[in-house]
């Protein structure tokens, strides 16, 4: 089995711990994960701001790196929905004769999230990890309604040694990140951002952990500036841990 | 006076106003989030729910496919049943032939039953200046044209509005309009509908004509179909002696059995009920039942380009039931108002520049006043695809592009004052697909670490505003991998 990882331009550029995370669990979990080089960025930051061109080079890259792997992993929930549910429409649209069309078909149905690869190929759900505090877990739009993870990464959750699992209310609310639209409607995103932060930080919990690293800047960023203690953390960082500290 | 649209800032500015107001925003979550849950329980009943959306879908599809011939067959069978037909391209055409119709029956007031498709055209506005008062008779309508407001919800025009601020209105300004609110009126529901309910009954009583819009028009037999709660639309149906109805072309539905599928659907989505209280169907008319003289304006308005459109048209599935409203966390916060026209939330943010054209800045706004979180898409009972909608129309915003605009195929130019945005998207484009580049920029961001500024300048401004930055890491994952596992571990070229 060849699986490469898809860090993700965000990850690699401001949270590579999460991507040493993946490859920590991965290899702990049996996988040889291959990282390609040449690998950029998804394209989604350009794509939603209304950019379809430049994008394309981007999703030609995509398939091109990603060619010939069994799985593409991905730690980010929004970056697998961009290129599953995008791609083949940008694809559609590129006028070569259906050329990158069938590339994208080819890549996209092996593209999954970091909690589809080991629930539903490694079939695993205890992943040996210990995270000793409480955690809040906010299922971010992508993971929830663009790929349908479900229960999936609460599963992972449920199975780290002293984890305390806790709901916040309103979970399935967006965050109000959103991309550009936290620059470009700031005002509707900050307060979406306020109204989420409260209901993290009236669960108790001392980390807000999530599948998708964009949406925790947002979300700890505002914690941050309204001086809580609730630290973000993403998912892999738990999984991957054996000493409570975050991978 | 009333109101209009005309004017509008374009919708962060709109909106961030609205994000101030406590009030209003307090309002509009304790609606929303009601009726948010009640929907949920109400669509949990039924099994089939997954099927009804499909065949919901397939039906407008269908019939939007071949909305020429069904509109033929609508207008063949409306004018066999006694109705008259007319055809309006646009809002100042049905607002001519409304006025007209009006003037003709020599009588200077109309009642109104709650039309969406009138407040698109302005129609009241257009009516006062011909010396024609229109009654708004809606609760909620009512409390909106007391108020010299906007509608700012489909289904709850006065949403923004709490049971003090209406009782203010009724006591201050139901005077000006006819029957004034009882002495010592309070805010207490039953209260107010009673006060509602005098005031307003002395005007179905006298009324000689009546403006409606309707929810479906059947081709196959020429009815139409009003679907209400107040028991108003009943009256305003049945009492006058005339009636006209302005209704978009997309309201239709090839046959009387496509309605079980749409009653099922509406009233939940829309009021969390099984079945709404009053729902009206007349064919034409029959003598000494009802009006005995009927109207149907049929109107485009944009509609015909949006159908032109592959990936816009599903946007006409519509059936203005707002629960993509009642989902939506921008909507909630942002208000109807900062939609800029009657269709607030998800759905008015593309259903609007597609009936407008996005050459003016509220309309380009439109299409980005949304964080793509798809709850909207998840509860439409219709299945439109809107974050998908609203992508496309972000493109045609930033890149141009083929559109239909008044009937005619045209290339859309990109929006003005985005020059600059797609230079820099081409930029960021260039270096993102040159690893060597974005590396030696992610290098740079490491360097300077200990020079970053806790505030962003320029467009960043607006993130570091509300938010700390996160802290910049030591090295990239790319150099990390690089220094533990070597460059060539991967595959599919270098860096």
């Amino acid at each position: 089995m060849r699986v490469a990882l898809f860090v993700t331009c965000v990850n690699d550029t401001l949270y590579p711990a999460t991507g040493r995370a993946v490859v920590t669990l991965l290899e702990r979990l049996g996988v040889r994960v291959e990282f390609p080089a040449a690998q950029s960025c998804c394209g989604q930051p350009l794509f939603n701001s209304g950019h379809r061109r430049p994008t394309e080079p981007l999703v030609r890259r995509y398939t091109e790196v990603f060619a010939g792997y069994d799985h593409v992993v991905t730690p980010s929930a929004s970056c697998a929905a961009m290129v599953r549910e995008q791609y083949p429409r940008i694809a559609a649209r590129a006028g070569d004769g259906g050329a990158l069309a069938a590339a994208v078909a080819e890549v996209a149905a092996r593209t999954r999230e970091l909690t589809e690869f080991l629930v539903d190929v490694l079939g695993v759900t205890d992943v040996g990890a210990r995270f000793p505090r409480t955690v809040a877990y906010h299922p971010t739009c992508h993971g929830l309604r663009a790929l349908g993870l479900g229960d999936r990464p609460r599963r992972l959750l449920e199975q780290v040694d002293g984890l305390r699992l806790r709901e916040p209310a309103g979970a399935q609310e967006c965050c109000g990140f959103g991309g550009t639209f936290a620059v470009k409607n700031a005002a509707v995103s900050a307060a979406m951002g306020t109204d989420k932060a409260r209901a993290l930080v009236a669960t108790g919990a001392d980390v807000v952990c999530a599948v998708d690293n964009s949406c925790l800047a947002h979300l700890g960023g505002i914690l941050a500036r309204r001086g809580s203690r609730v630290r973000p953390l993403h998912l892999a960082e738990i999984l991957a841990s054996r000493d409570g500290s975050g991978a | 006076m009333s109101r209009t649209y005309v004017g509008m800032p374009a919708f962060p500015r709109a909106a961030a106003r609205a994000v101030d107001d406590a009030v209003l925003r307090a309002n509009l979550r304790r609606a929303t989030h009601t009726i948010r849950d009640r929907r949920a329980a109400a669509v949990a009943e039924l099994a089939d729910w997954a099927q009804l959306r499909t065949a919901a879908a397939a039906i407008k599809d269908r019939t939007l496919r071949h909305l020429d011939h069904y509109l033929l067959r609508l207008e063949e069978n409306v004018t066999r049943a006694g109705g008259t037909v007319h055809w309006a391209a646009d809002a100042d055409e049905a607002n001519r032939i409304v006025t007209r119709l009006v003037r003709d029956t020599g009588e200077r007031e109309v009642v109104k039953v709650k039309s969406m498709t009138t407040q698109e055209t302005g129609l009241n506005a257009a009516l006062e200046e011909a010396g024609i008062r229109a009654y708004e008779t809606d609760l909620a309508e009512l409390v909106v044209q007391l108020g010299d407001d906007l509608p700012s919800h489909l289904l709850v025009p006065a949403i923004h509005r709490n049971r003090a601020e209406i009782r203010e209105l009724f006591r201050d300004r139901m005077g000006a309009w006819g029957r004034p609110a009882p002495e010592g009126l309070t805010d207490r529901p039953a209260e107010l509908a009673e006060a509602a309910r005098l005031h307003l009954r002395e005007k179905f009583l006298r009324a000689k004509v009546a403006v409606s819009g309707a929810n479906f028009m059947v081709a196959e037999t020429g009815t139409l179909v009003v679907v209400e709660s107040e028991g108003n639309g009943r009256m305003c149906l049945t009492l006058p002696e005339t009636l006209i109805s302005v209704v978009g072309i997309e309201k239709t539905v090839p046959a009387w059995r496509d309605l079980e599928v749409f009653l099922q659907l509406l009233p939940r989505s829309s009021t969390a009920e099984r079945m709404n209280p009053y729902t009206t169907m007349w064919t034409g008319t029959t003598d000494g039942d009802g009006p005995s003289a009927f109207h149907l304006v049929l109107l485009d308005n944009g509609r015909s380009d949006a159908l032109a459109d592959v990936t816009g048209r599903q946007t006409l599935r519509c059936i203005r039931c707002s629960a993509c409203l009642n989902v939506c966390p921008v909507y909630e916060r942002a208000g109807g108002h900062a939609y800029g026209s009657p269709y607030p939330g998800p759905i008015g943010a593309v259903l609007t520049p597609q009936l407008r054209g996005t050459a003016s800045p509220l309309e380009q706004s439109l299409p980005f006043a949304s964080s793509l979180c798809g709850a909207c898409y998840e509860v439409c009972p219709v299945a439109i695809d809107i974050p998908e909608v609203l992508l496309h129309l972000r493109e045609r915003v930033v890149e141009g592009g083929e559109a239909t605009v008044r009937g005619v195929r045209t290339v859309v130019r990109p929006a003005r004052r985005r020059a600059l945005e797609g230079a820099a998207a081409r930029a960021a484009g260039l270096v993102l697909d040159h690893p060597a580049a974005l590396r030696r920029a992610q290098r740079l961001l490491y360097r300077t670490r200990g020079l970053h500024p806790r505030r962003l300048p320029g467009p960043g401004r607006a993130w570091s505003a509300a938010r700390d930055l996160p802290p910049v890491p030591e090295e990239s994952f790319r150099d990390w991998w690089a220094r533990t596992r070597g460059d060539g571990a991967g595959r599919g070229g270098t860096a």
